[in-house]
């Protein structure tokens, strides 16, 4: 079986109860989430999630299935199986201290993050991209020690006027 | 076949009276929805939370409750009345423990596609999520075994919701929606506004088929040699029996129907081989192995039917016609799949269906019928369950509504009760409830007053909804009762002595109430039969007398269900046990 990861977007009614009708679907089924994230859509009461599981083809069909049968789910989309422009962000609380701050800006600069707060001992990296370059920048400010990382999960959509 | 008016024609001057733009309560507006939508009876059981509501039901001489005696018995008989009725069943209980106690007849109904509408009350919109008394998350808890569920947070949405809720309960693939009414919510006052078109964005299921899938299907079929065809409760939902049989006729196609299909599809047809899968018959089990196509019609391929997937009709190319779209390919790799109502599929395919080539196919079916018969071994001495169910067939000619609980004797009427129409048959199949035999009967029977319901339970499943037994007494509600006691949870019994090496385990009945004396301290007739002779007579007086009655018949305690395929084989490697 081929496991691969895959980005669905989900396009909601805006009702209660929603999110843990998908969420619960996924774990009911043994569908497995990477990540999940859920905003207001370009329709006022519509919501459009980005869900990234990983599966085989049979089991991504399976997935997209199940979604169209809750009653609040209007439209299902495999993002990945089309050009799609994927983005995530992550704050990065990292220790700093002043002698230290050069060396951890040029990573920051390297990788077009910003820095959005500075404290006495650390500092707070945004940084925004792909999965992978998130993970890349992670891993290269692990050494000044992170103190604490948080990740927004992909929000995607496909390139071009393809709606 | 009789198939009941789908909605009750309501007097003009009620429906009038009813969609009056009056100032009302919340639980008027319910009932006033209900009655609206055509409910004839409403199956329920009050509480804190639904006091307005039971309020609302006093002294109103259009709707009809019936009081059951635990919430389970409630919700098993409204999926009585759905399956034998095609009706929505509707179903009330409080908040707390009177909707946790719905929690198993949501996932039995569930599980079978039977449209429900269950109501449930909960504590005031103001106390949700304070742990307040008798507080329950019941949309939360439900929401994996329901289709659709919603939480009333004012009482002018309760028109539309209700509408909404019987529109998506009994269309698409059917099931269980949940309607949970805050106290303060069934209060309120509001304008009633009779509900309009149902408009849900979401949901427009999949009814007419794509013709070139159908084409396709009728294509294979010409080709083939070996076809068969495995019809599931999709036939008897949809209403498809006679398109089916037409179909059946046209194409020489040899038949086999699922535990929830059959009914769907005559039992006297030359060409019906029986059910098919763990306790399914020689000639069905055999025929799929060796089908060269394979036509699943509302069937889901549970694992009940495939036993090992792989190994599963191995040699047939797979035409699966389902009206829900996740079900094909979910199990078994589908070769042509038609996604469809199973009657407007085959209303398309009838005028074009051309014969299988399957003359010499079909003799050789008739051969393996006749050469493999299901067969028990009678008794003189002592009575054997499949007597029991064959006396009840043959007094009955195959026409009773049929209800049954869990276990053994659940699989020998499907295999010895041979139903002749559809809807005439109601057991729980997917869940496997036991409690749903005798409760499923009091609602098939108010759905439809004028037939002979038979509910048929084990020794076990009987103690788990006895209690009902008032309703039918003080209702007069005339089911006649079977209880089959072999003293064991028999089919539990079963498994343990092939599977566990005998080492019977918690198996044994005793301690089990006088079944006689139950009914009759209910005040049920109870008559006992512990032999042919005894069994014919006290069946004869059941059928007699008017009003419920319960028949114990004392039956052989090591009797097994064959043929039997274990965990892990093939179907076609079935033990024929004593039979053979
Ligand atoms: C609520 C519930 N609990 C447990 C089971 C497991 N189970 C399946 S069949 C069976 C035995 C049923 O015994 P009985 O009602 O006497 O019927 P018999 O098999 O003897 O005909 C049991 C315990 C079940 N299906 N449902």
């Amino acid at each position: 079986m081929n496991m691969t990861k895959h980005t669905i977007s989900v396009l909601v009614n805006n009702q209660p109860g929603v999110l843990q009708r998908v969420a619960g679907l996924f774990g009911r089924r043994g569908f497995n989430i990477d990540s999940i994230t859920v905003g207001e859509s370009e329709e006022q009461g519509l919501s459009r999630m980005v869900i990234v599981t990983t599966g085989d083809e049979n089991t991504l069909e399976q997935v997209q299935k199940q979604l169209y049968k809750i009653i609040d789910v209007i439209k299902v989309v495999d993002l990945s199986s089309n050009p799609m422009v994927a983005r995530e962000l992550a704050l990065i609380k990292v220790n700093a201290e002043p002698a230290m701050r050069p060396e951890i800006l040029g990573v920051v600069d390297t990788f077009r993050a910003a820095v959005v707060d500075i404290g006495p001992h650390s500092l707070i990296v945004q940084a925004v991209g792909s999965s992978d370059k998130i993970d890349a920048i992670t891993e290269l400010l692990k050494p000044y020690g992170i103190r604490e990382l948080t990740r927004t999960g992909v929000t995607a959509m496909i390139r071009g006027s393809q709606k | 076949m009789s198939i009941q008016n789908p909605t009750k024609v309501l007097k003009e001057e009620l429906r009038e009276k009813l969609l009056r733009p009056d100032v009302i309560s919340g639980s008027e507006s319910l009932l006033r929805c209900l009655l609206l939508e055509g409910v004839e009876c409403v199956f329920g059981y009050p509480g804190g939370a639904v006091l307005y509501i039971y309020d609302a039901m006093h002294g109103n001489p259009d709707f009809h409750h019936l009081l059951t005696r635990h919430e389970q018995g409630a919700i098993h008989a409204a999926d009585g009345y759905a399956r034998s009725t095609g009706k929505v069943g509707v179903c009330i209980a409080t908040s707390g423990p009177g909707a946790t106690n719905l929690v198993t007849g949501i996932a039995t109904a569930y599980m079978d596609s039977v449209p429900l509408v269950v109501i449930t009350g909960n504590v005031a919109t103001a106390a949700i999520g304070t742990d307040a008394f008798q507080e329950a998350d019941i949309v939360g808890i439900t929401m994996p075994i329901t289709k659709q569920s919603y939480l009333v947070r004012k009482a002018e949405d309760l028109p539309r919701i209700i509408h909404e809720a019987f529109h998506i309960a009994n269309t698409g693939r059917k099931g269980p929606v949940l309607i949970d009414i805050p106290k303060d919510v069934s209060a309120q006052m509001a304008v009633f506004q009779a509900p309009g078109p149902v408009a849900i964005r979401g949901y427009n299921p999949t009814v007419e088929p794509n013709k070139l899938q159908v084409d396709k299907m009728l294509r294979a079929i010409e080709e083939s040699e070996r076809p068969v065809i495995l019809a599931g409760g999709g036939v008897v939902y949809s209403d498809a029996s006679e398109e089916l049989i037409e179909f059946v006729n046209k194409t020489n196609i040899p038949i086999t129907t699922t535990l929830l299909g059959l009914g769907g599809f005559p039992s006297g047809h030359p060409l019906w081989m029986g059910m098919p899968g763990m306790h399914g018959t020689y000639t069905a089990n055999k025929a799929i192995q060796n089908a060269d196509l394979l036509i699943s019609i509302g069937a889901r391929f549970d694992d009940r039917v495939t036993m090992k997937l792989d190994g599963f009709a191995p040699k047939a190319k797979i035409v699966h016609i389902d009206i829900d779209p996740a079900e094909i390919g979910k199990n078994v790799k589908t070769d042509i799949p038609v996604v469809g109502s199973v009657k407007e599929v085959l209303k398309q395919a009838n005028p074009k269906a051309k014969r299988a080539q399957s003359d010499e196919w079909v003799e050789h079916i008739q051969q393996m019928k006749e050469a493999h018969p299901l067969r028990y071994k009678d008794s003189e001495t002592a009575l054997k369950p499949q007597y029991v169910v064959e006396l009840i067939n043959d007094t009955t000619k195959g026409e009773a509504i049929v209800t049954t609980d869990v276990g053994q004797h659940q699989m020998w009427v499907a295999q010895y009760y041979k139903f002749k129409n559809p809807r005439s048959w109601v057991t729980s199949g997917g869940l496997g409830t036991m409690g749903f035999g005798f409760p499923s009967a009091i609602g098939a029977q108010m759905g439809n007053p004028d037939k002979l319901v038979v509910s048929i339970n084990g020794d076990g499943g009987m103690q788990m909804c006895s209690q009902e037994l008032a309703i039918c007494a003080i209702n007069n509600i005339p089911v006649k009762i079977v209880v089959i006691n072999n003293q064991v949870l028999g089919m539990v019994r079963q498994w343990q002595e092939i599977i566990y090496d005998n080492r019977y385990s918690h198996i044994d009945l005793a301690g089990s109430p006088d079944f006689v004396k139950l009914a009759e301290a209910y005040g049920v007739k109870g008559l006992r039969a512990a032999n042919k002779a005894e069994a014919q007579a006290a069946w004869q007086e059941a059928l007699n007398t008017p009003g419920p009655v319960l028949v114990e018949f004392v039956v052989e305690k090591y009797e097994n269900v064959y043929p039997m395929v274990t965990q892990g084989n093939t179907i076609d490697e079935m033990i024929m046990g004593d039979s053979e």
